[in-house]
């Protein structure tokens, strides 16, 4: 399994590091997004086949994954390939920039695979219409099974290249894949690519399971599940599917995350009714008891560098989101706006956390400084919570429900992604109804 | 005499006035109070005239009027039946964030516990199971549903 994910980079063939006339602000939404071309991969003509792979289609499948990519973004646009003016193969070597131009691109991307002796060979290319020059280039070997990835792999790129910010398409989501009526619900742990490809289903819907989350290093899954009657938290290792106890509590563990360097486990314990914030090393399997009050503190999440955790507390009355040192000492609460705040979430880049907010019978999801101030409210609907921010800090993944009838009818649950921008909000394709999204760190980092 | 008379009658319909007005100002439904459920659609009996569970207010864990007079029923019938188990069942509507709700669930029914223990019940007899908001008894997303769904489930294990 591990095999299947590690790529071979054989040869940056050449980075072009001059000035580009092209450049996206990703700061602003989608108000303007790039006119860019997506090339069909040229397939090599002495390709093999291999497996079930069809290999005469794949170089069009990886521009369309690519395209689909750069779509899901809002600040790109990529053109339609019928008024695509060049061959592949030719545009790939040197681009006819003027008649790109013709078709108001301003970014191309060409390239060209190689499917032989078990091994698929990826070049690509960028290309500033305006500038009339290549903007970067990459060649890459893999396993051909790893085709998908590949698609991902060159839309990061392109991304970063085009943003100034690390991509976020080769990754994935762990989240609860979710069947049935809305009061016998059966609930498993699912996976997928971030564009919804490759389910799987890591739990068989026999106990309940819920709020998964991944490790620093995505190989390993922190969740709370209700195995033998017995709520607590567990550890699961997705390549060999070993699920354990965290800890031997003699009670319910939950709302489980891993601290930043992935050595600790962060969670609820409630003992005698009461919540309180506890850590666990998994190395010397040492638990420290973090918060020491009566009233619930739940939903613990550290910050990026380990020095802090944010948590929802009900100290004051209502729930609150409130900051303290890792160690418990210093607790500030941080949010006095209107309205009730839950399941803060530490940006991966430090500087903003993520809330769920409810407020007149409303359900926000939105972003903070770290102190609280500068409030954004991101998005309102009858239901939604659990953000989980993309590896780049620039998008978040929750869930929604929707209301039922008086029969449960009509309900459902579903993934979405909104920009910290408030722009592009989309719901993400999942197999079944989802909830309790968490998005992985880059998997080819 | 007859002044007094006079008043008290007046005392009384001013009484049954503020009586019907405090009726009429009553959350719409005849089953809720507040937002606590007081109907009787859902609950089932541990035994004759033993209801199994009692309902909460919304974010809260403290025990009404009616929820302490079950839960005596409850500590009379286990007194009664001193070999029974039971697992307090605590549960959460879906107006609220997930995990919030699992400790909300177990706070409610370790109110429940702790109710049941003040009045002689063996704390080894009375286990606690927090299910937050994914078990509902009734699915619809109405304040009635809610209502009934905010609750904790006394239930027999053996």
């Amino acid at each position: 399994m591990k095999k299947l994910f590690i790529i071979f980079f054989l040869n940056v063939l050449l980075i072009n590091k001059s000035i580009a006339l092209i450049e996206v602000d990703i700061t602003r939404g989608n108000l303007d997004p790039l006119p860019i071309a997506i090339s069909p991969l040229h397939v090599d003509i002495k390709s093999e086949n291999f497996g079930e792979i069809k290999i005469k289609e794949l170089g069009e499948e990886i521009s369309k994954i690519i395209e689909d990519n750069f779509r899901s973004t809002g600040l790109f646009n990529p053109l339609k390939k019928e008024a695509f003016v060049q061959k592949p193969d030719i545009a790939h070597l040197k681009p006819r920039f003027e008649d790109w131009r013709l078709i108001k691109a301003q970014a191309l991307v060409t390239g060209k695979l190689l499917v032989k002796d078990g091994k698929l060979k990826v070049e690509f290319r960028l290309w500033d219409l305006a500038a009339a020059k290549e903007m970067t280039a990459l060649a890459f070997t893999t396993t051909p099974s790893n085709w998908r990835r590949v698609a991902h792999i060159i839309s990061d790129k392109i991304y970063e290249r085009l943003t100034g910010e690390e991509g976020y398409f080769d990754t994935r989501i762990i989240y609860v894949a979710e069947s049935g009526p809305k009061n016998q619900r059966v609930k498993k742990l699912a996976i997928m690519d971030q564009d919804g490809a490759n389910t799987k289903y890591l739990t068989l819907g026999n106990e309940l399971v819920l709020t998964p989350r991944f490790n620093p290093t995505n190989q390993m899954v922190t969740y709370m599940s209700y195995f033998r009657n017995m709520p607590r938290v567990y550890l699961l290792d997705i390549e060999t599917g070993t699920q354990e106890v965290v800890g031997n509590f003699p009670g319910m563990t939950f709302a489980p995350r891993f601290s930043p360097d992935g050595k600790k486990i962060v969670m609820s314990f409630a003992k005698d009714g009461n919540s309180d914030i506890y850590t666990m090393d998994l190395d010397s399997r040492v638990v420290e008891k973090i918060t020491d009050h009566s009233s619930i503190d739940t939903s613990p999440s550290f910050s990026p560098d380990g020095k802090f955790i944010a948590f929802n507390s009900d100290r004051s009355g209502l729930q609150q989101i409130y900051v303290m040192r890792s160690d418990g000492s210093g607790v500030k609460r941080i949010t006095f706006g209107n309205g009730i705040y839950g399941t803060p979430v530490w940006s991966p880049r430090g500087d903003l956390i993520a809330f769920t907010k409810m407020r007149k019978g409303k359900f926000y999801i939105g972003v903070m400084r770290i102190d609280g101030t500068g409030e954004r409210l991101l998005t309102e609907n009858y239901y939604q919570e659990a953000p989980s921010w993309s590896p780049n800090g620039r998008v978040l993944v929750f869930y929604r429900e929707t209301k039922a009838g008086t029969k449960g009818e009509g309900f459902s649950a579903k993934l979405w992604s909104i920009d910290i921008t408030g722009y592009n909000e989309r719901r993400l394709k999942t197999e079944t109804d989802a909830s309790d999204p968490s998005w992985s760190s880059l998997l080819s980092k | 005499m007859i002044f007094n008379k006079n008043l008290k009658n007046i005392l009384l319909v001013i009484f049954a006035t503020l009586i019907l007005s405090a009726c009429s100002t009553a959350k719409k439904s005849g089953n809720v109070d507040g937002d606590v459920y007081t109907g009787k659609e859902t609950v089932e009996y541990l035994a004759s005239g033993v209801p199994d569970r009692i309902f909460f207010a919304t974010n809260k864990s403290s025990l009404t009027t009616a929820a302490r007079e079950t839960l005596r029923k409850q500590a009379t019938y286990l007194r009664k039946n001193k070999n029974l188990s039971v697992t307090i069942e605590g549960h959460a509507d879906e107006r609220g964030t997930r995990e919030y709700n699992l400790a909300l669930g177990e706070r409610r029914a370790n109110a429940a516990r702790d109710y049941l223990m003040t009045y002689g019940i063996s704390g080894k007899r009375i286990s606690v199971i927090s299910y937050g908001k994914e078990k509902p008894v009734n699915p619809a997303s109405t304040p009635l549903a809610w209502s009934q769904n905010r609750r904790s489930v006394t239930v027999k294990v053996n």
